[in-house]
């Protein structure tokens, strides 16, 4: 019996059908620094961009394309911890946050298929969600800082955060290797 | 025990980093403020963020700079030809301020203030943030090669901006004043009520401390009270925008930055500050009546009234200073003629005019006793009296011999 090549696309539906990417190290490494290089440079000269949270989507990125909840839940302690780095507060507050990002997308990833705009726009706008409430809980009850959390604000900036990374994943999966 | 770790090792893993985290939050917290200890992984993330930063902005300056200076340069003239002009008003501007500022030492050298001056500079541009609303923060491209020190004032010509938190070799981070951890000792201008500036969650500036019961109107100017210890005193602030409800016995002020935070390029970080005792300078008589013959042409040459050769240089001062004291028309003209008068052989003169307004000076000065301190004693405010006599004297000893002693031929009949 003979086995005829597959030239329809395959609609990922289980978990072994799910593909698994991997990424060479130079962009591994320098996907993350120009993220966080940008949102440092950038909202001093384009006020809206202090909306946006770079790092934060090439975490929920880079988790969802490895689906590996180690993988993940690594990239965003590291991309965190550097953010930390950055400001002026104690180093953790942005880890803890982007450590239980990376770790959901990963393993959210894994269970679902992630590759349409749509599902990606929604789970930027959960990932940006749940990355407000850990980082607000973390600043507010562990830290004693004043922060507040508005809901409003969250979505809108969840959504504008969405419609920019559908975008930059588009550009990021041209990045991807497949193992 | 070790299926369970295996069946949920990415779970424990997870925990495992959490709680690493956690702790290290922890002992940052007990360790209290580690501004003064720089972090290696600190230093590591700054050092691979600020050199593209750095990059960027020279790229950026170097064509902007290739643009207006070399290319775009429409308009220069007639811009210069204005600034010549400009530069005109402020030559003459700053020969009044000039004279104001002697005065003002003076008065302070008699009361024996403190002064503090910002000796050295150093500027900065502006090429980052923390890019985070945790900390409002910017990179600036000056670090402990170039001097820079933590805890040093971070300001702009239109008022301050903040103080340096860390040092890095060819960078440092400046926390901003709208920042929630920044305090910043402010005194408003005119009702010299003080309280501490700071900055809220979403990036407001606040004035604390103030109570309830006070008075404080919108629109009054802040200043740098000192008492931080990092800012010089009288720096600008910002201006109060909103006085709201009182909160636990305190006001709600928010205020507007004079420097605008949002839109930083170049600042200036103060890398000294000198604490000195106020002196009096001696200000060239020669240039301040050059200044005061274009501003009043019109004004009639008094006579000498003194009739000995030895008082009139003191005569002459006092005749002008009188003819500006009778000229309510002209106010600042009236200030310079003091200003005039507050040179070497009439420094207490000065300080009687400054006292009072014009007329009380015409009067002061045009007494016939001019240049004895007895007369003139009961003219001015008892504090400012005291002193007077005490610093002053010895500081001017010559127009003391200059000064005609009081005579009769001095007395108007």
């Amino acid at each position: 019996m003979q086995i005829l090549p597959t030239s329809v696309p395959i609609t990922y539906t289980s978990g072994e059908q799910i593909e698994v990417y991997r990424f060479s190290i130079p962009v591994t490494i320098g996907v993350p620094l120009v993220a966080l290089f940008l949102q440092a440079f950038l909202p001093r000269r384009l006020t809206f961009f202090a909306y946006l949270d770079l790092p934060l989507l090439v975490t929920i990125f880079f988790a969802m394309a490895r689906r590996n909840p180690i993988a993940g839940l690594l990239t965003g302690a590291a991309i965190g911890l550097t953010q930390d780095c950055l400001t002026a507060g104690p180093i953790g507050v942005y880890g803890i946050a982007k450590t239980v990002v990376g770790f959901a997308a990963s393993s959210l990833g894994a269970k679902i298929d992630a590759e349409n705009a749509g599902t990606r726009a929604l789970l930027t706008l959960g990932f940006y969600l749940l990355h407000g409430i850990v980082y607000f809980g973390v600043a507010r009850w562990l830290l004693s800082l004043s922060q507040r959390f508005s809901w409003s604000h969250g979505v809108v900036a969840g959504i504008a955060n969405a419609v920019l990374g559908v975008g930059l994943y588009f550009l990021l999966d041209k990045l991807k290797q497949r193992t | 025990m070790e299926s369970v770790l295996s069946r949920y090792r990415n779970l424990v893993i997870l925990v495992g980093v959490l709680f690493l985290q956690v702790l290290g939050l922890a002992v940052q917290v007990k360790r209290g403020s580690d501004a003064q200890d720089t972090r290696l992984i600190r230093i590591w993330a700054v050092g691979a963020i600020t050199p593209m930063e750095k990059g960027l902005v020279a790229l950026q300056n170097g064509s902007s700079n290739l643009w207006h200076n070399y290319l775009y340069l429409r308009g220069v003239r007639a811009e210069n030809r204005e600034l010549k002009e400009q530069i005109e008003q402020m030559r003459l501007e700053q020969v009044r301020l000039n004279e104001d500022a002697a005065q003002a030492r003076r008065l302070q050298s008699l009361l024996a203030f403190k002064e503090q001056y910002i000796s050295k500079t150093e500027a900065a541009q502006v090429i980052g943030s923390s890019g985070s609303d945790l900390s409002r923060g910017i990179y600036i491209d000056k670090g402990s090669e170039n001097g820079v020190q933590p805890d040093m004032a971070v300001i702009t010509a239109g008022g301050i901006v903040g103080k340096v938190l860390r040092v890095y070799p060819s960078t440092s981070l400046v926390i901003l004043i709208n920042d929630q951890t920044s305090g910043v000792g402010v005194i408003l201008e005119k009702s010299r009520l003080q309280g501490v500036l700071g900055g809220t969650p979403n990036g407001e500036v606040m004035m604390k401390e103030v109570m309830s019961d006070e008075q404080v109107l919108p629109g009054e100017t802040l200043l740098t009270s000192g008492g931080d210890q990092i800012f010089p005193k009288g720096l600008p602030v910002g201006t109060i925008a909103k006085v709201g409800a009182p909160k636990d016995l305190f006001l709600s002020i928010t205020v507007k930055p004079s420097a605008n935070l949002d839109r930083l390029e170049e600042v200036l970080v103060v890398l000294q500050k000198k604490e000195k005792q106020a002196v009096a300078a001696d200000v060239p008589r020669a240039r301040a009546a050059d200044i005061l013959a274009q501003r009043l042409p019109s004004v009639p040459e008094q006579p000498a009234p003194v009739p000995s050769a030895g008082g009139a240089g003191t005569a002459s001062s006092a005749a002008k200073t009188a003819a500006a004291g009778a000229q309510p028309s002209h106010p600042e003209s009236a200030g310079q003629v003091s200003g005039q008068a507050a040179g070497p052989t009439a420094g207490e003169t000065a300080v009687h005019s400054t006292a009072g307004s014009s007329g009380t000076g015409k009067q002061q000065v045009a007494d016939p006793s001019v240049g004895t301190k007895k007369p003139l004693a009961p003219a001015v405010a008892p504090p400012t009296a005291k002193p007077q006599g005490t610093v002053s004297q010895p500081r001017t000893p010559a127009p003391q011999s200059d000064t005609p002693p009081p005579s009769d031929a001095d007395t108007p009949h």
